[in-house]
């Protein structure tokens, strides 16, 4: 704490807080209690469709790295094609063809209209979350690629010779490995999921990049909902860094 | 000529007619947008990384009232969505401008959509470019830099002379990530309403109902850009590590 409080870093501290206060006085904030009970709904829904989509992702990108990183040609060259094409075009168009391609082509189908699904299938947020996963997908396949690669092989071999099934192998000590190894990128890769999520407004999913726009149509206030905004995802993105840095913390001492 | 491919595969004639050039196909809007992604992009990256190296010097070398600036610029613009960067650097910059502008008494004027987009993106890229560019600084051995300061060169001379030769070969995967992220995040300026490749492509997809044809083809593109990016990428990469010994090609 004696470190951070140098005395230029006291004035630039009450710089940034007067700041605050003349943006709290002289900015409009009287739209906040109207548009509360939306905006933390909005905020839930930015959260889950996050998680939802890191978890589906994530559950993608293992396989996806393992092909590349030891599968035989058959599975890599698809698996490296997913992640070339997923990275190489933007986050936009994958949601914008999946949302408005498959959109229009499931109503064509009977089957799929009469079918339980359907009902989710007419709303946004299925498309959504699908786009994001594989995004998500895209990106960690390739990281995980580099990660199950520096497991040192010799670790493998051991525990093969130790008479550990294959799949033991795997689970007990390629895995956890290459996922301590991939922890600090996969940090950064989560924030940049964070910020990819307000795409998905673009297809009338209402999380809080949208209630923000919405208070900006109604009101005609531009600045104060895009400020707070920011703010939101500010501290979003905060927690996450804390939150990866308390996993590395754990999970990182004791590799080999 | 592909009147057997057609027979083998129905829509695709319809995909080609709607694909060409000229009107009625929509290929000649599409090729138009791409080239304005295009030009964008390589305007907010030389934007970013003419920034980056500002801020990686400042960063460096910079008092610790620059340093702190800094430390909150690369950590606000990394932090928050570049879609929102984008609306209130798009709103601010041009209220200021023209607030400048009236103060001086010119007339206000509409600032034209690609000025803009080169100006916000490349606030944006200038934040990680700082980064690359500072972690590449760094790793230039330090007896290198004393040496060419003890040879009698000017800060500046040393800067062209001996750091930047020095980084950039470590600076270059970075920056070619930079301007694949570059690329992409064009296609963000299509919420703002500039007829860039997306947007291009959702107008056309829009008013024919072939989405899928619009949006693999955008794709495709998209996909082109990437790919020869990466080859050029490469290619420089080799070009400028030929010297370093033991270097990885």
């Amino acid at each position: 704490m004696r470190g951070f409080l140098q005395p230029h870093r006291i004035g630039l501290i009450a710089a940034a807080l007067a700041l605050c206060v003349y943006a709290a006085v002289t900015m409009r904030w009287d739209w906040i209690p109207r548009y509360a009970g939306l905006g933390l709904e909005g905020l839930w829904r930015t959260l889950w469709l996050l998680a939802l989509s890191i978890l589906i992702g994530f559950a993608m990108a293992v396989p996806l790295g393992l092909a590349q990183a030891a599968g035989p040609r058959i599975v890599a060259v698809p698996a490296k094609w997913f992640c070339t094409i997923i990275r190489g075009t933007p986050l936009l168009l994958q949601i914008w063809l999946i949302y408005f391609g498959l959109g229009s082509l499931f109503p064509q189908f009977p089957s799929i209209r009469q079918s339980e699904l359907w009902p989710y299938l007419r709303q946004a947020w299925p498309y959504a979350l699908l786009a994001l996963s594989m995004s998500y997908a895209g990106y960690e396949g390739e990281v995980m690629r580099g990660a199950f690669k520096s497991v040192p092989h010799g670790q493998l071999e051991s525990a093969r010779a130790y008479g550990l099934s294959r799949w033991a192998v795997f689970r007990r000590i390629w895995l956890p490995q290459a996922l301590a190894r991939a922890l600090p990128t996969l940090g950064g890769e989560t924030v940049l999921q964070l910020k990819a999520t307000p795409l998905v407004a673009t297809i009338t999913v209402i999380e809080i990049y949208s209630v923000a726009s919405r208070v900006r149509q109604d009101t005609f206030i531009i600045y104060e909902p895009l400020l707070l905004l920011a703010l939101v995802y500010m501290a979003i993105a905060g927690l996450i860094g804390l939150g990866f840095r308390w996993l590395e913390k754990r999970y990182t001492p004791g590799l080999g | 000529m592909l009147d057997w491919l057609y027979q083998l595969w129905p829509g695709l004639e319809t995909s080609v007619t709607l694909l060409s050039l000229e009107p009625p196909g929509w290929g000649g809007n599409l090729l138009r947008g791409a080239v304005n992604s295009i030009i964008i992009a390589l305007g907010a990256f030389i934007l970013g990384c003419v920034i980056g190296i500002g801020g990686a010097m400042g960063k460096l070398s910079g008092g610790p009232i620059t340093r702190d600036l800094l430390a909150v610029y690369t950590t606000v613009v990394r932090a928050v969505p570049e879609l929102i960067l984008i609306l209130l650097l798009y709103y601010a910059g041009t209220d200021l401008l023209n607030q400048m502008l009236r103060a001086f008494g010119y007339r206000p004027i509409e600032i034209s959509g690609l000025v803009a987009g080169i100006g916000v993106l490349g606030i944006v890229q200038g934040a990680y470019a700082t980064e690359v560019l500072r972690g590449a600084i760094q790793a230039v051995p330090k007896g290198q830099i004393e040496a060419a300061r003890a040879y009698g060169m000017t800060p500046f001379q040393t800067f062209r002379r001996v750091t930047f030769p020095a980084m950039l070969p470590l600076a270059l995967p970075g920056l070619s990530n930079l301007w694949l992220i570059a690329t992409k995040d064009t296609a963000l300026l299509a919420i703002v309403g500039f007829s860039e490749l997306t947007l291009e492509t959702r107008q056309a997809a829009g008013s024919t109902r072939a989405y899928f044809t619009f949006f693999l083809a955008a794709g495709a593109l998209y996909l082109l850009m990437t790919l020869v990016s990466g080859r050029l990428f490469g290619w420089i990469e080799t070009r400028f590590r030929r010297h370093q010994v033991g270097a990885r090609a």
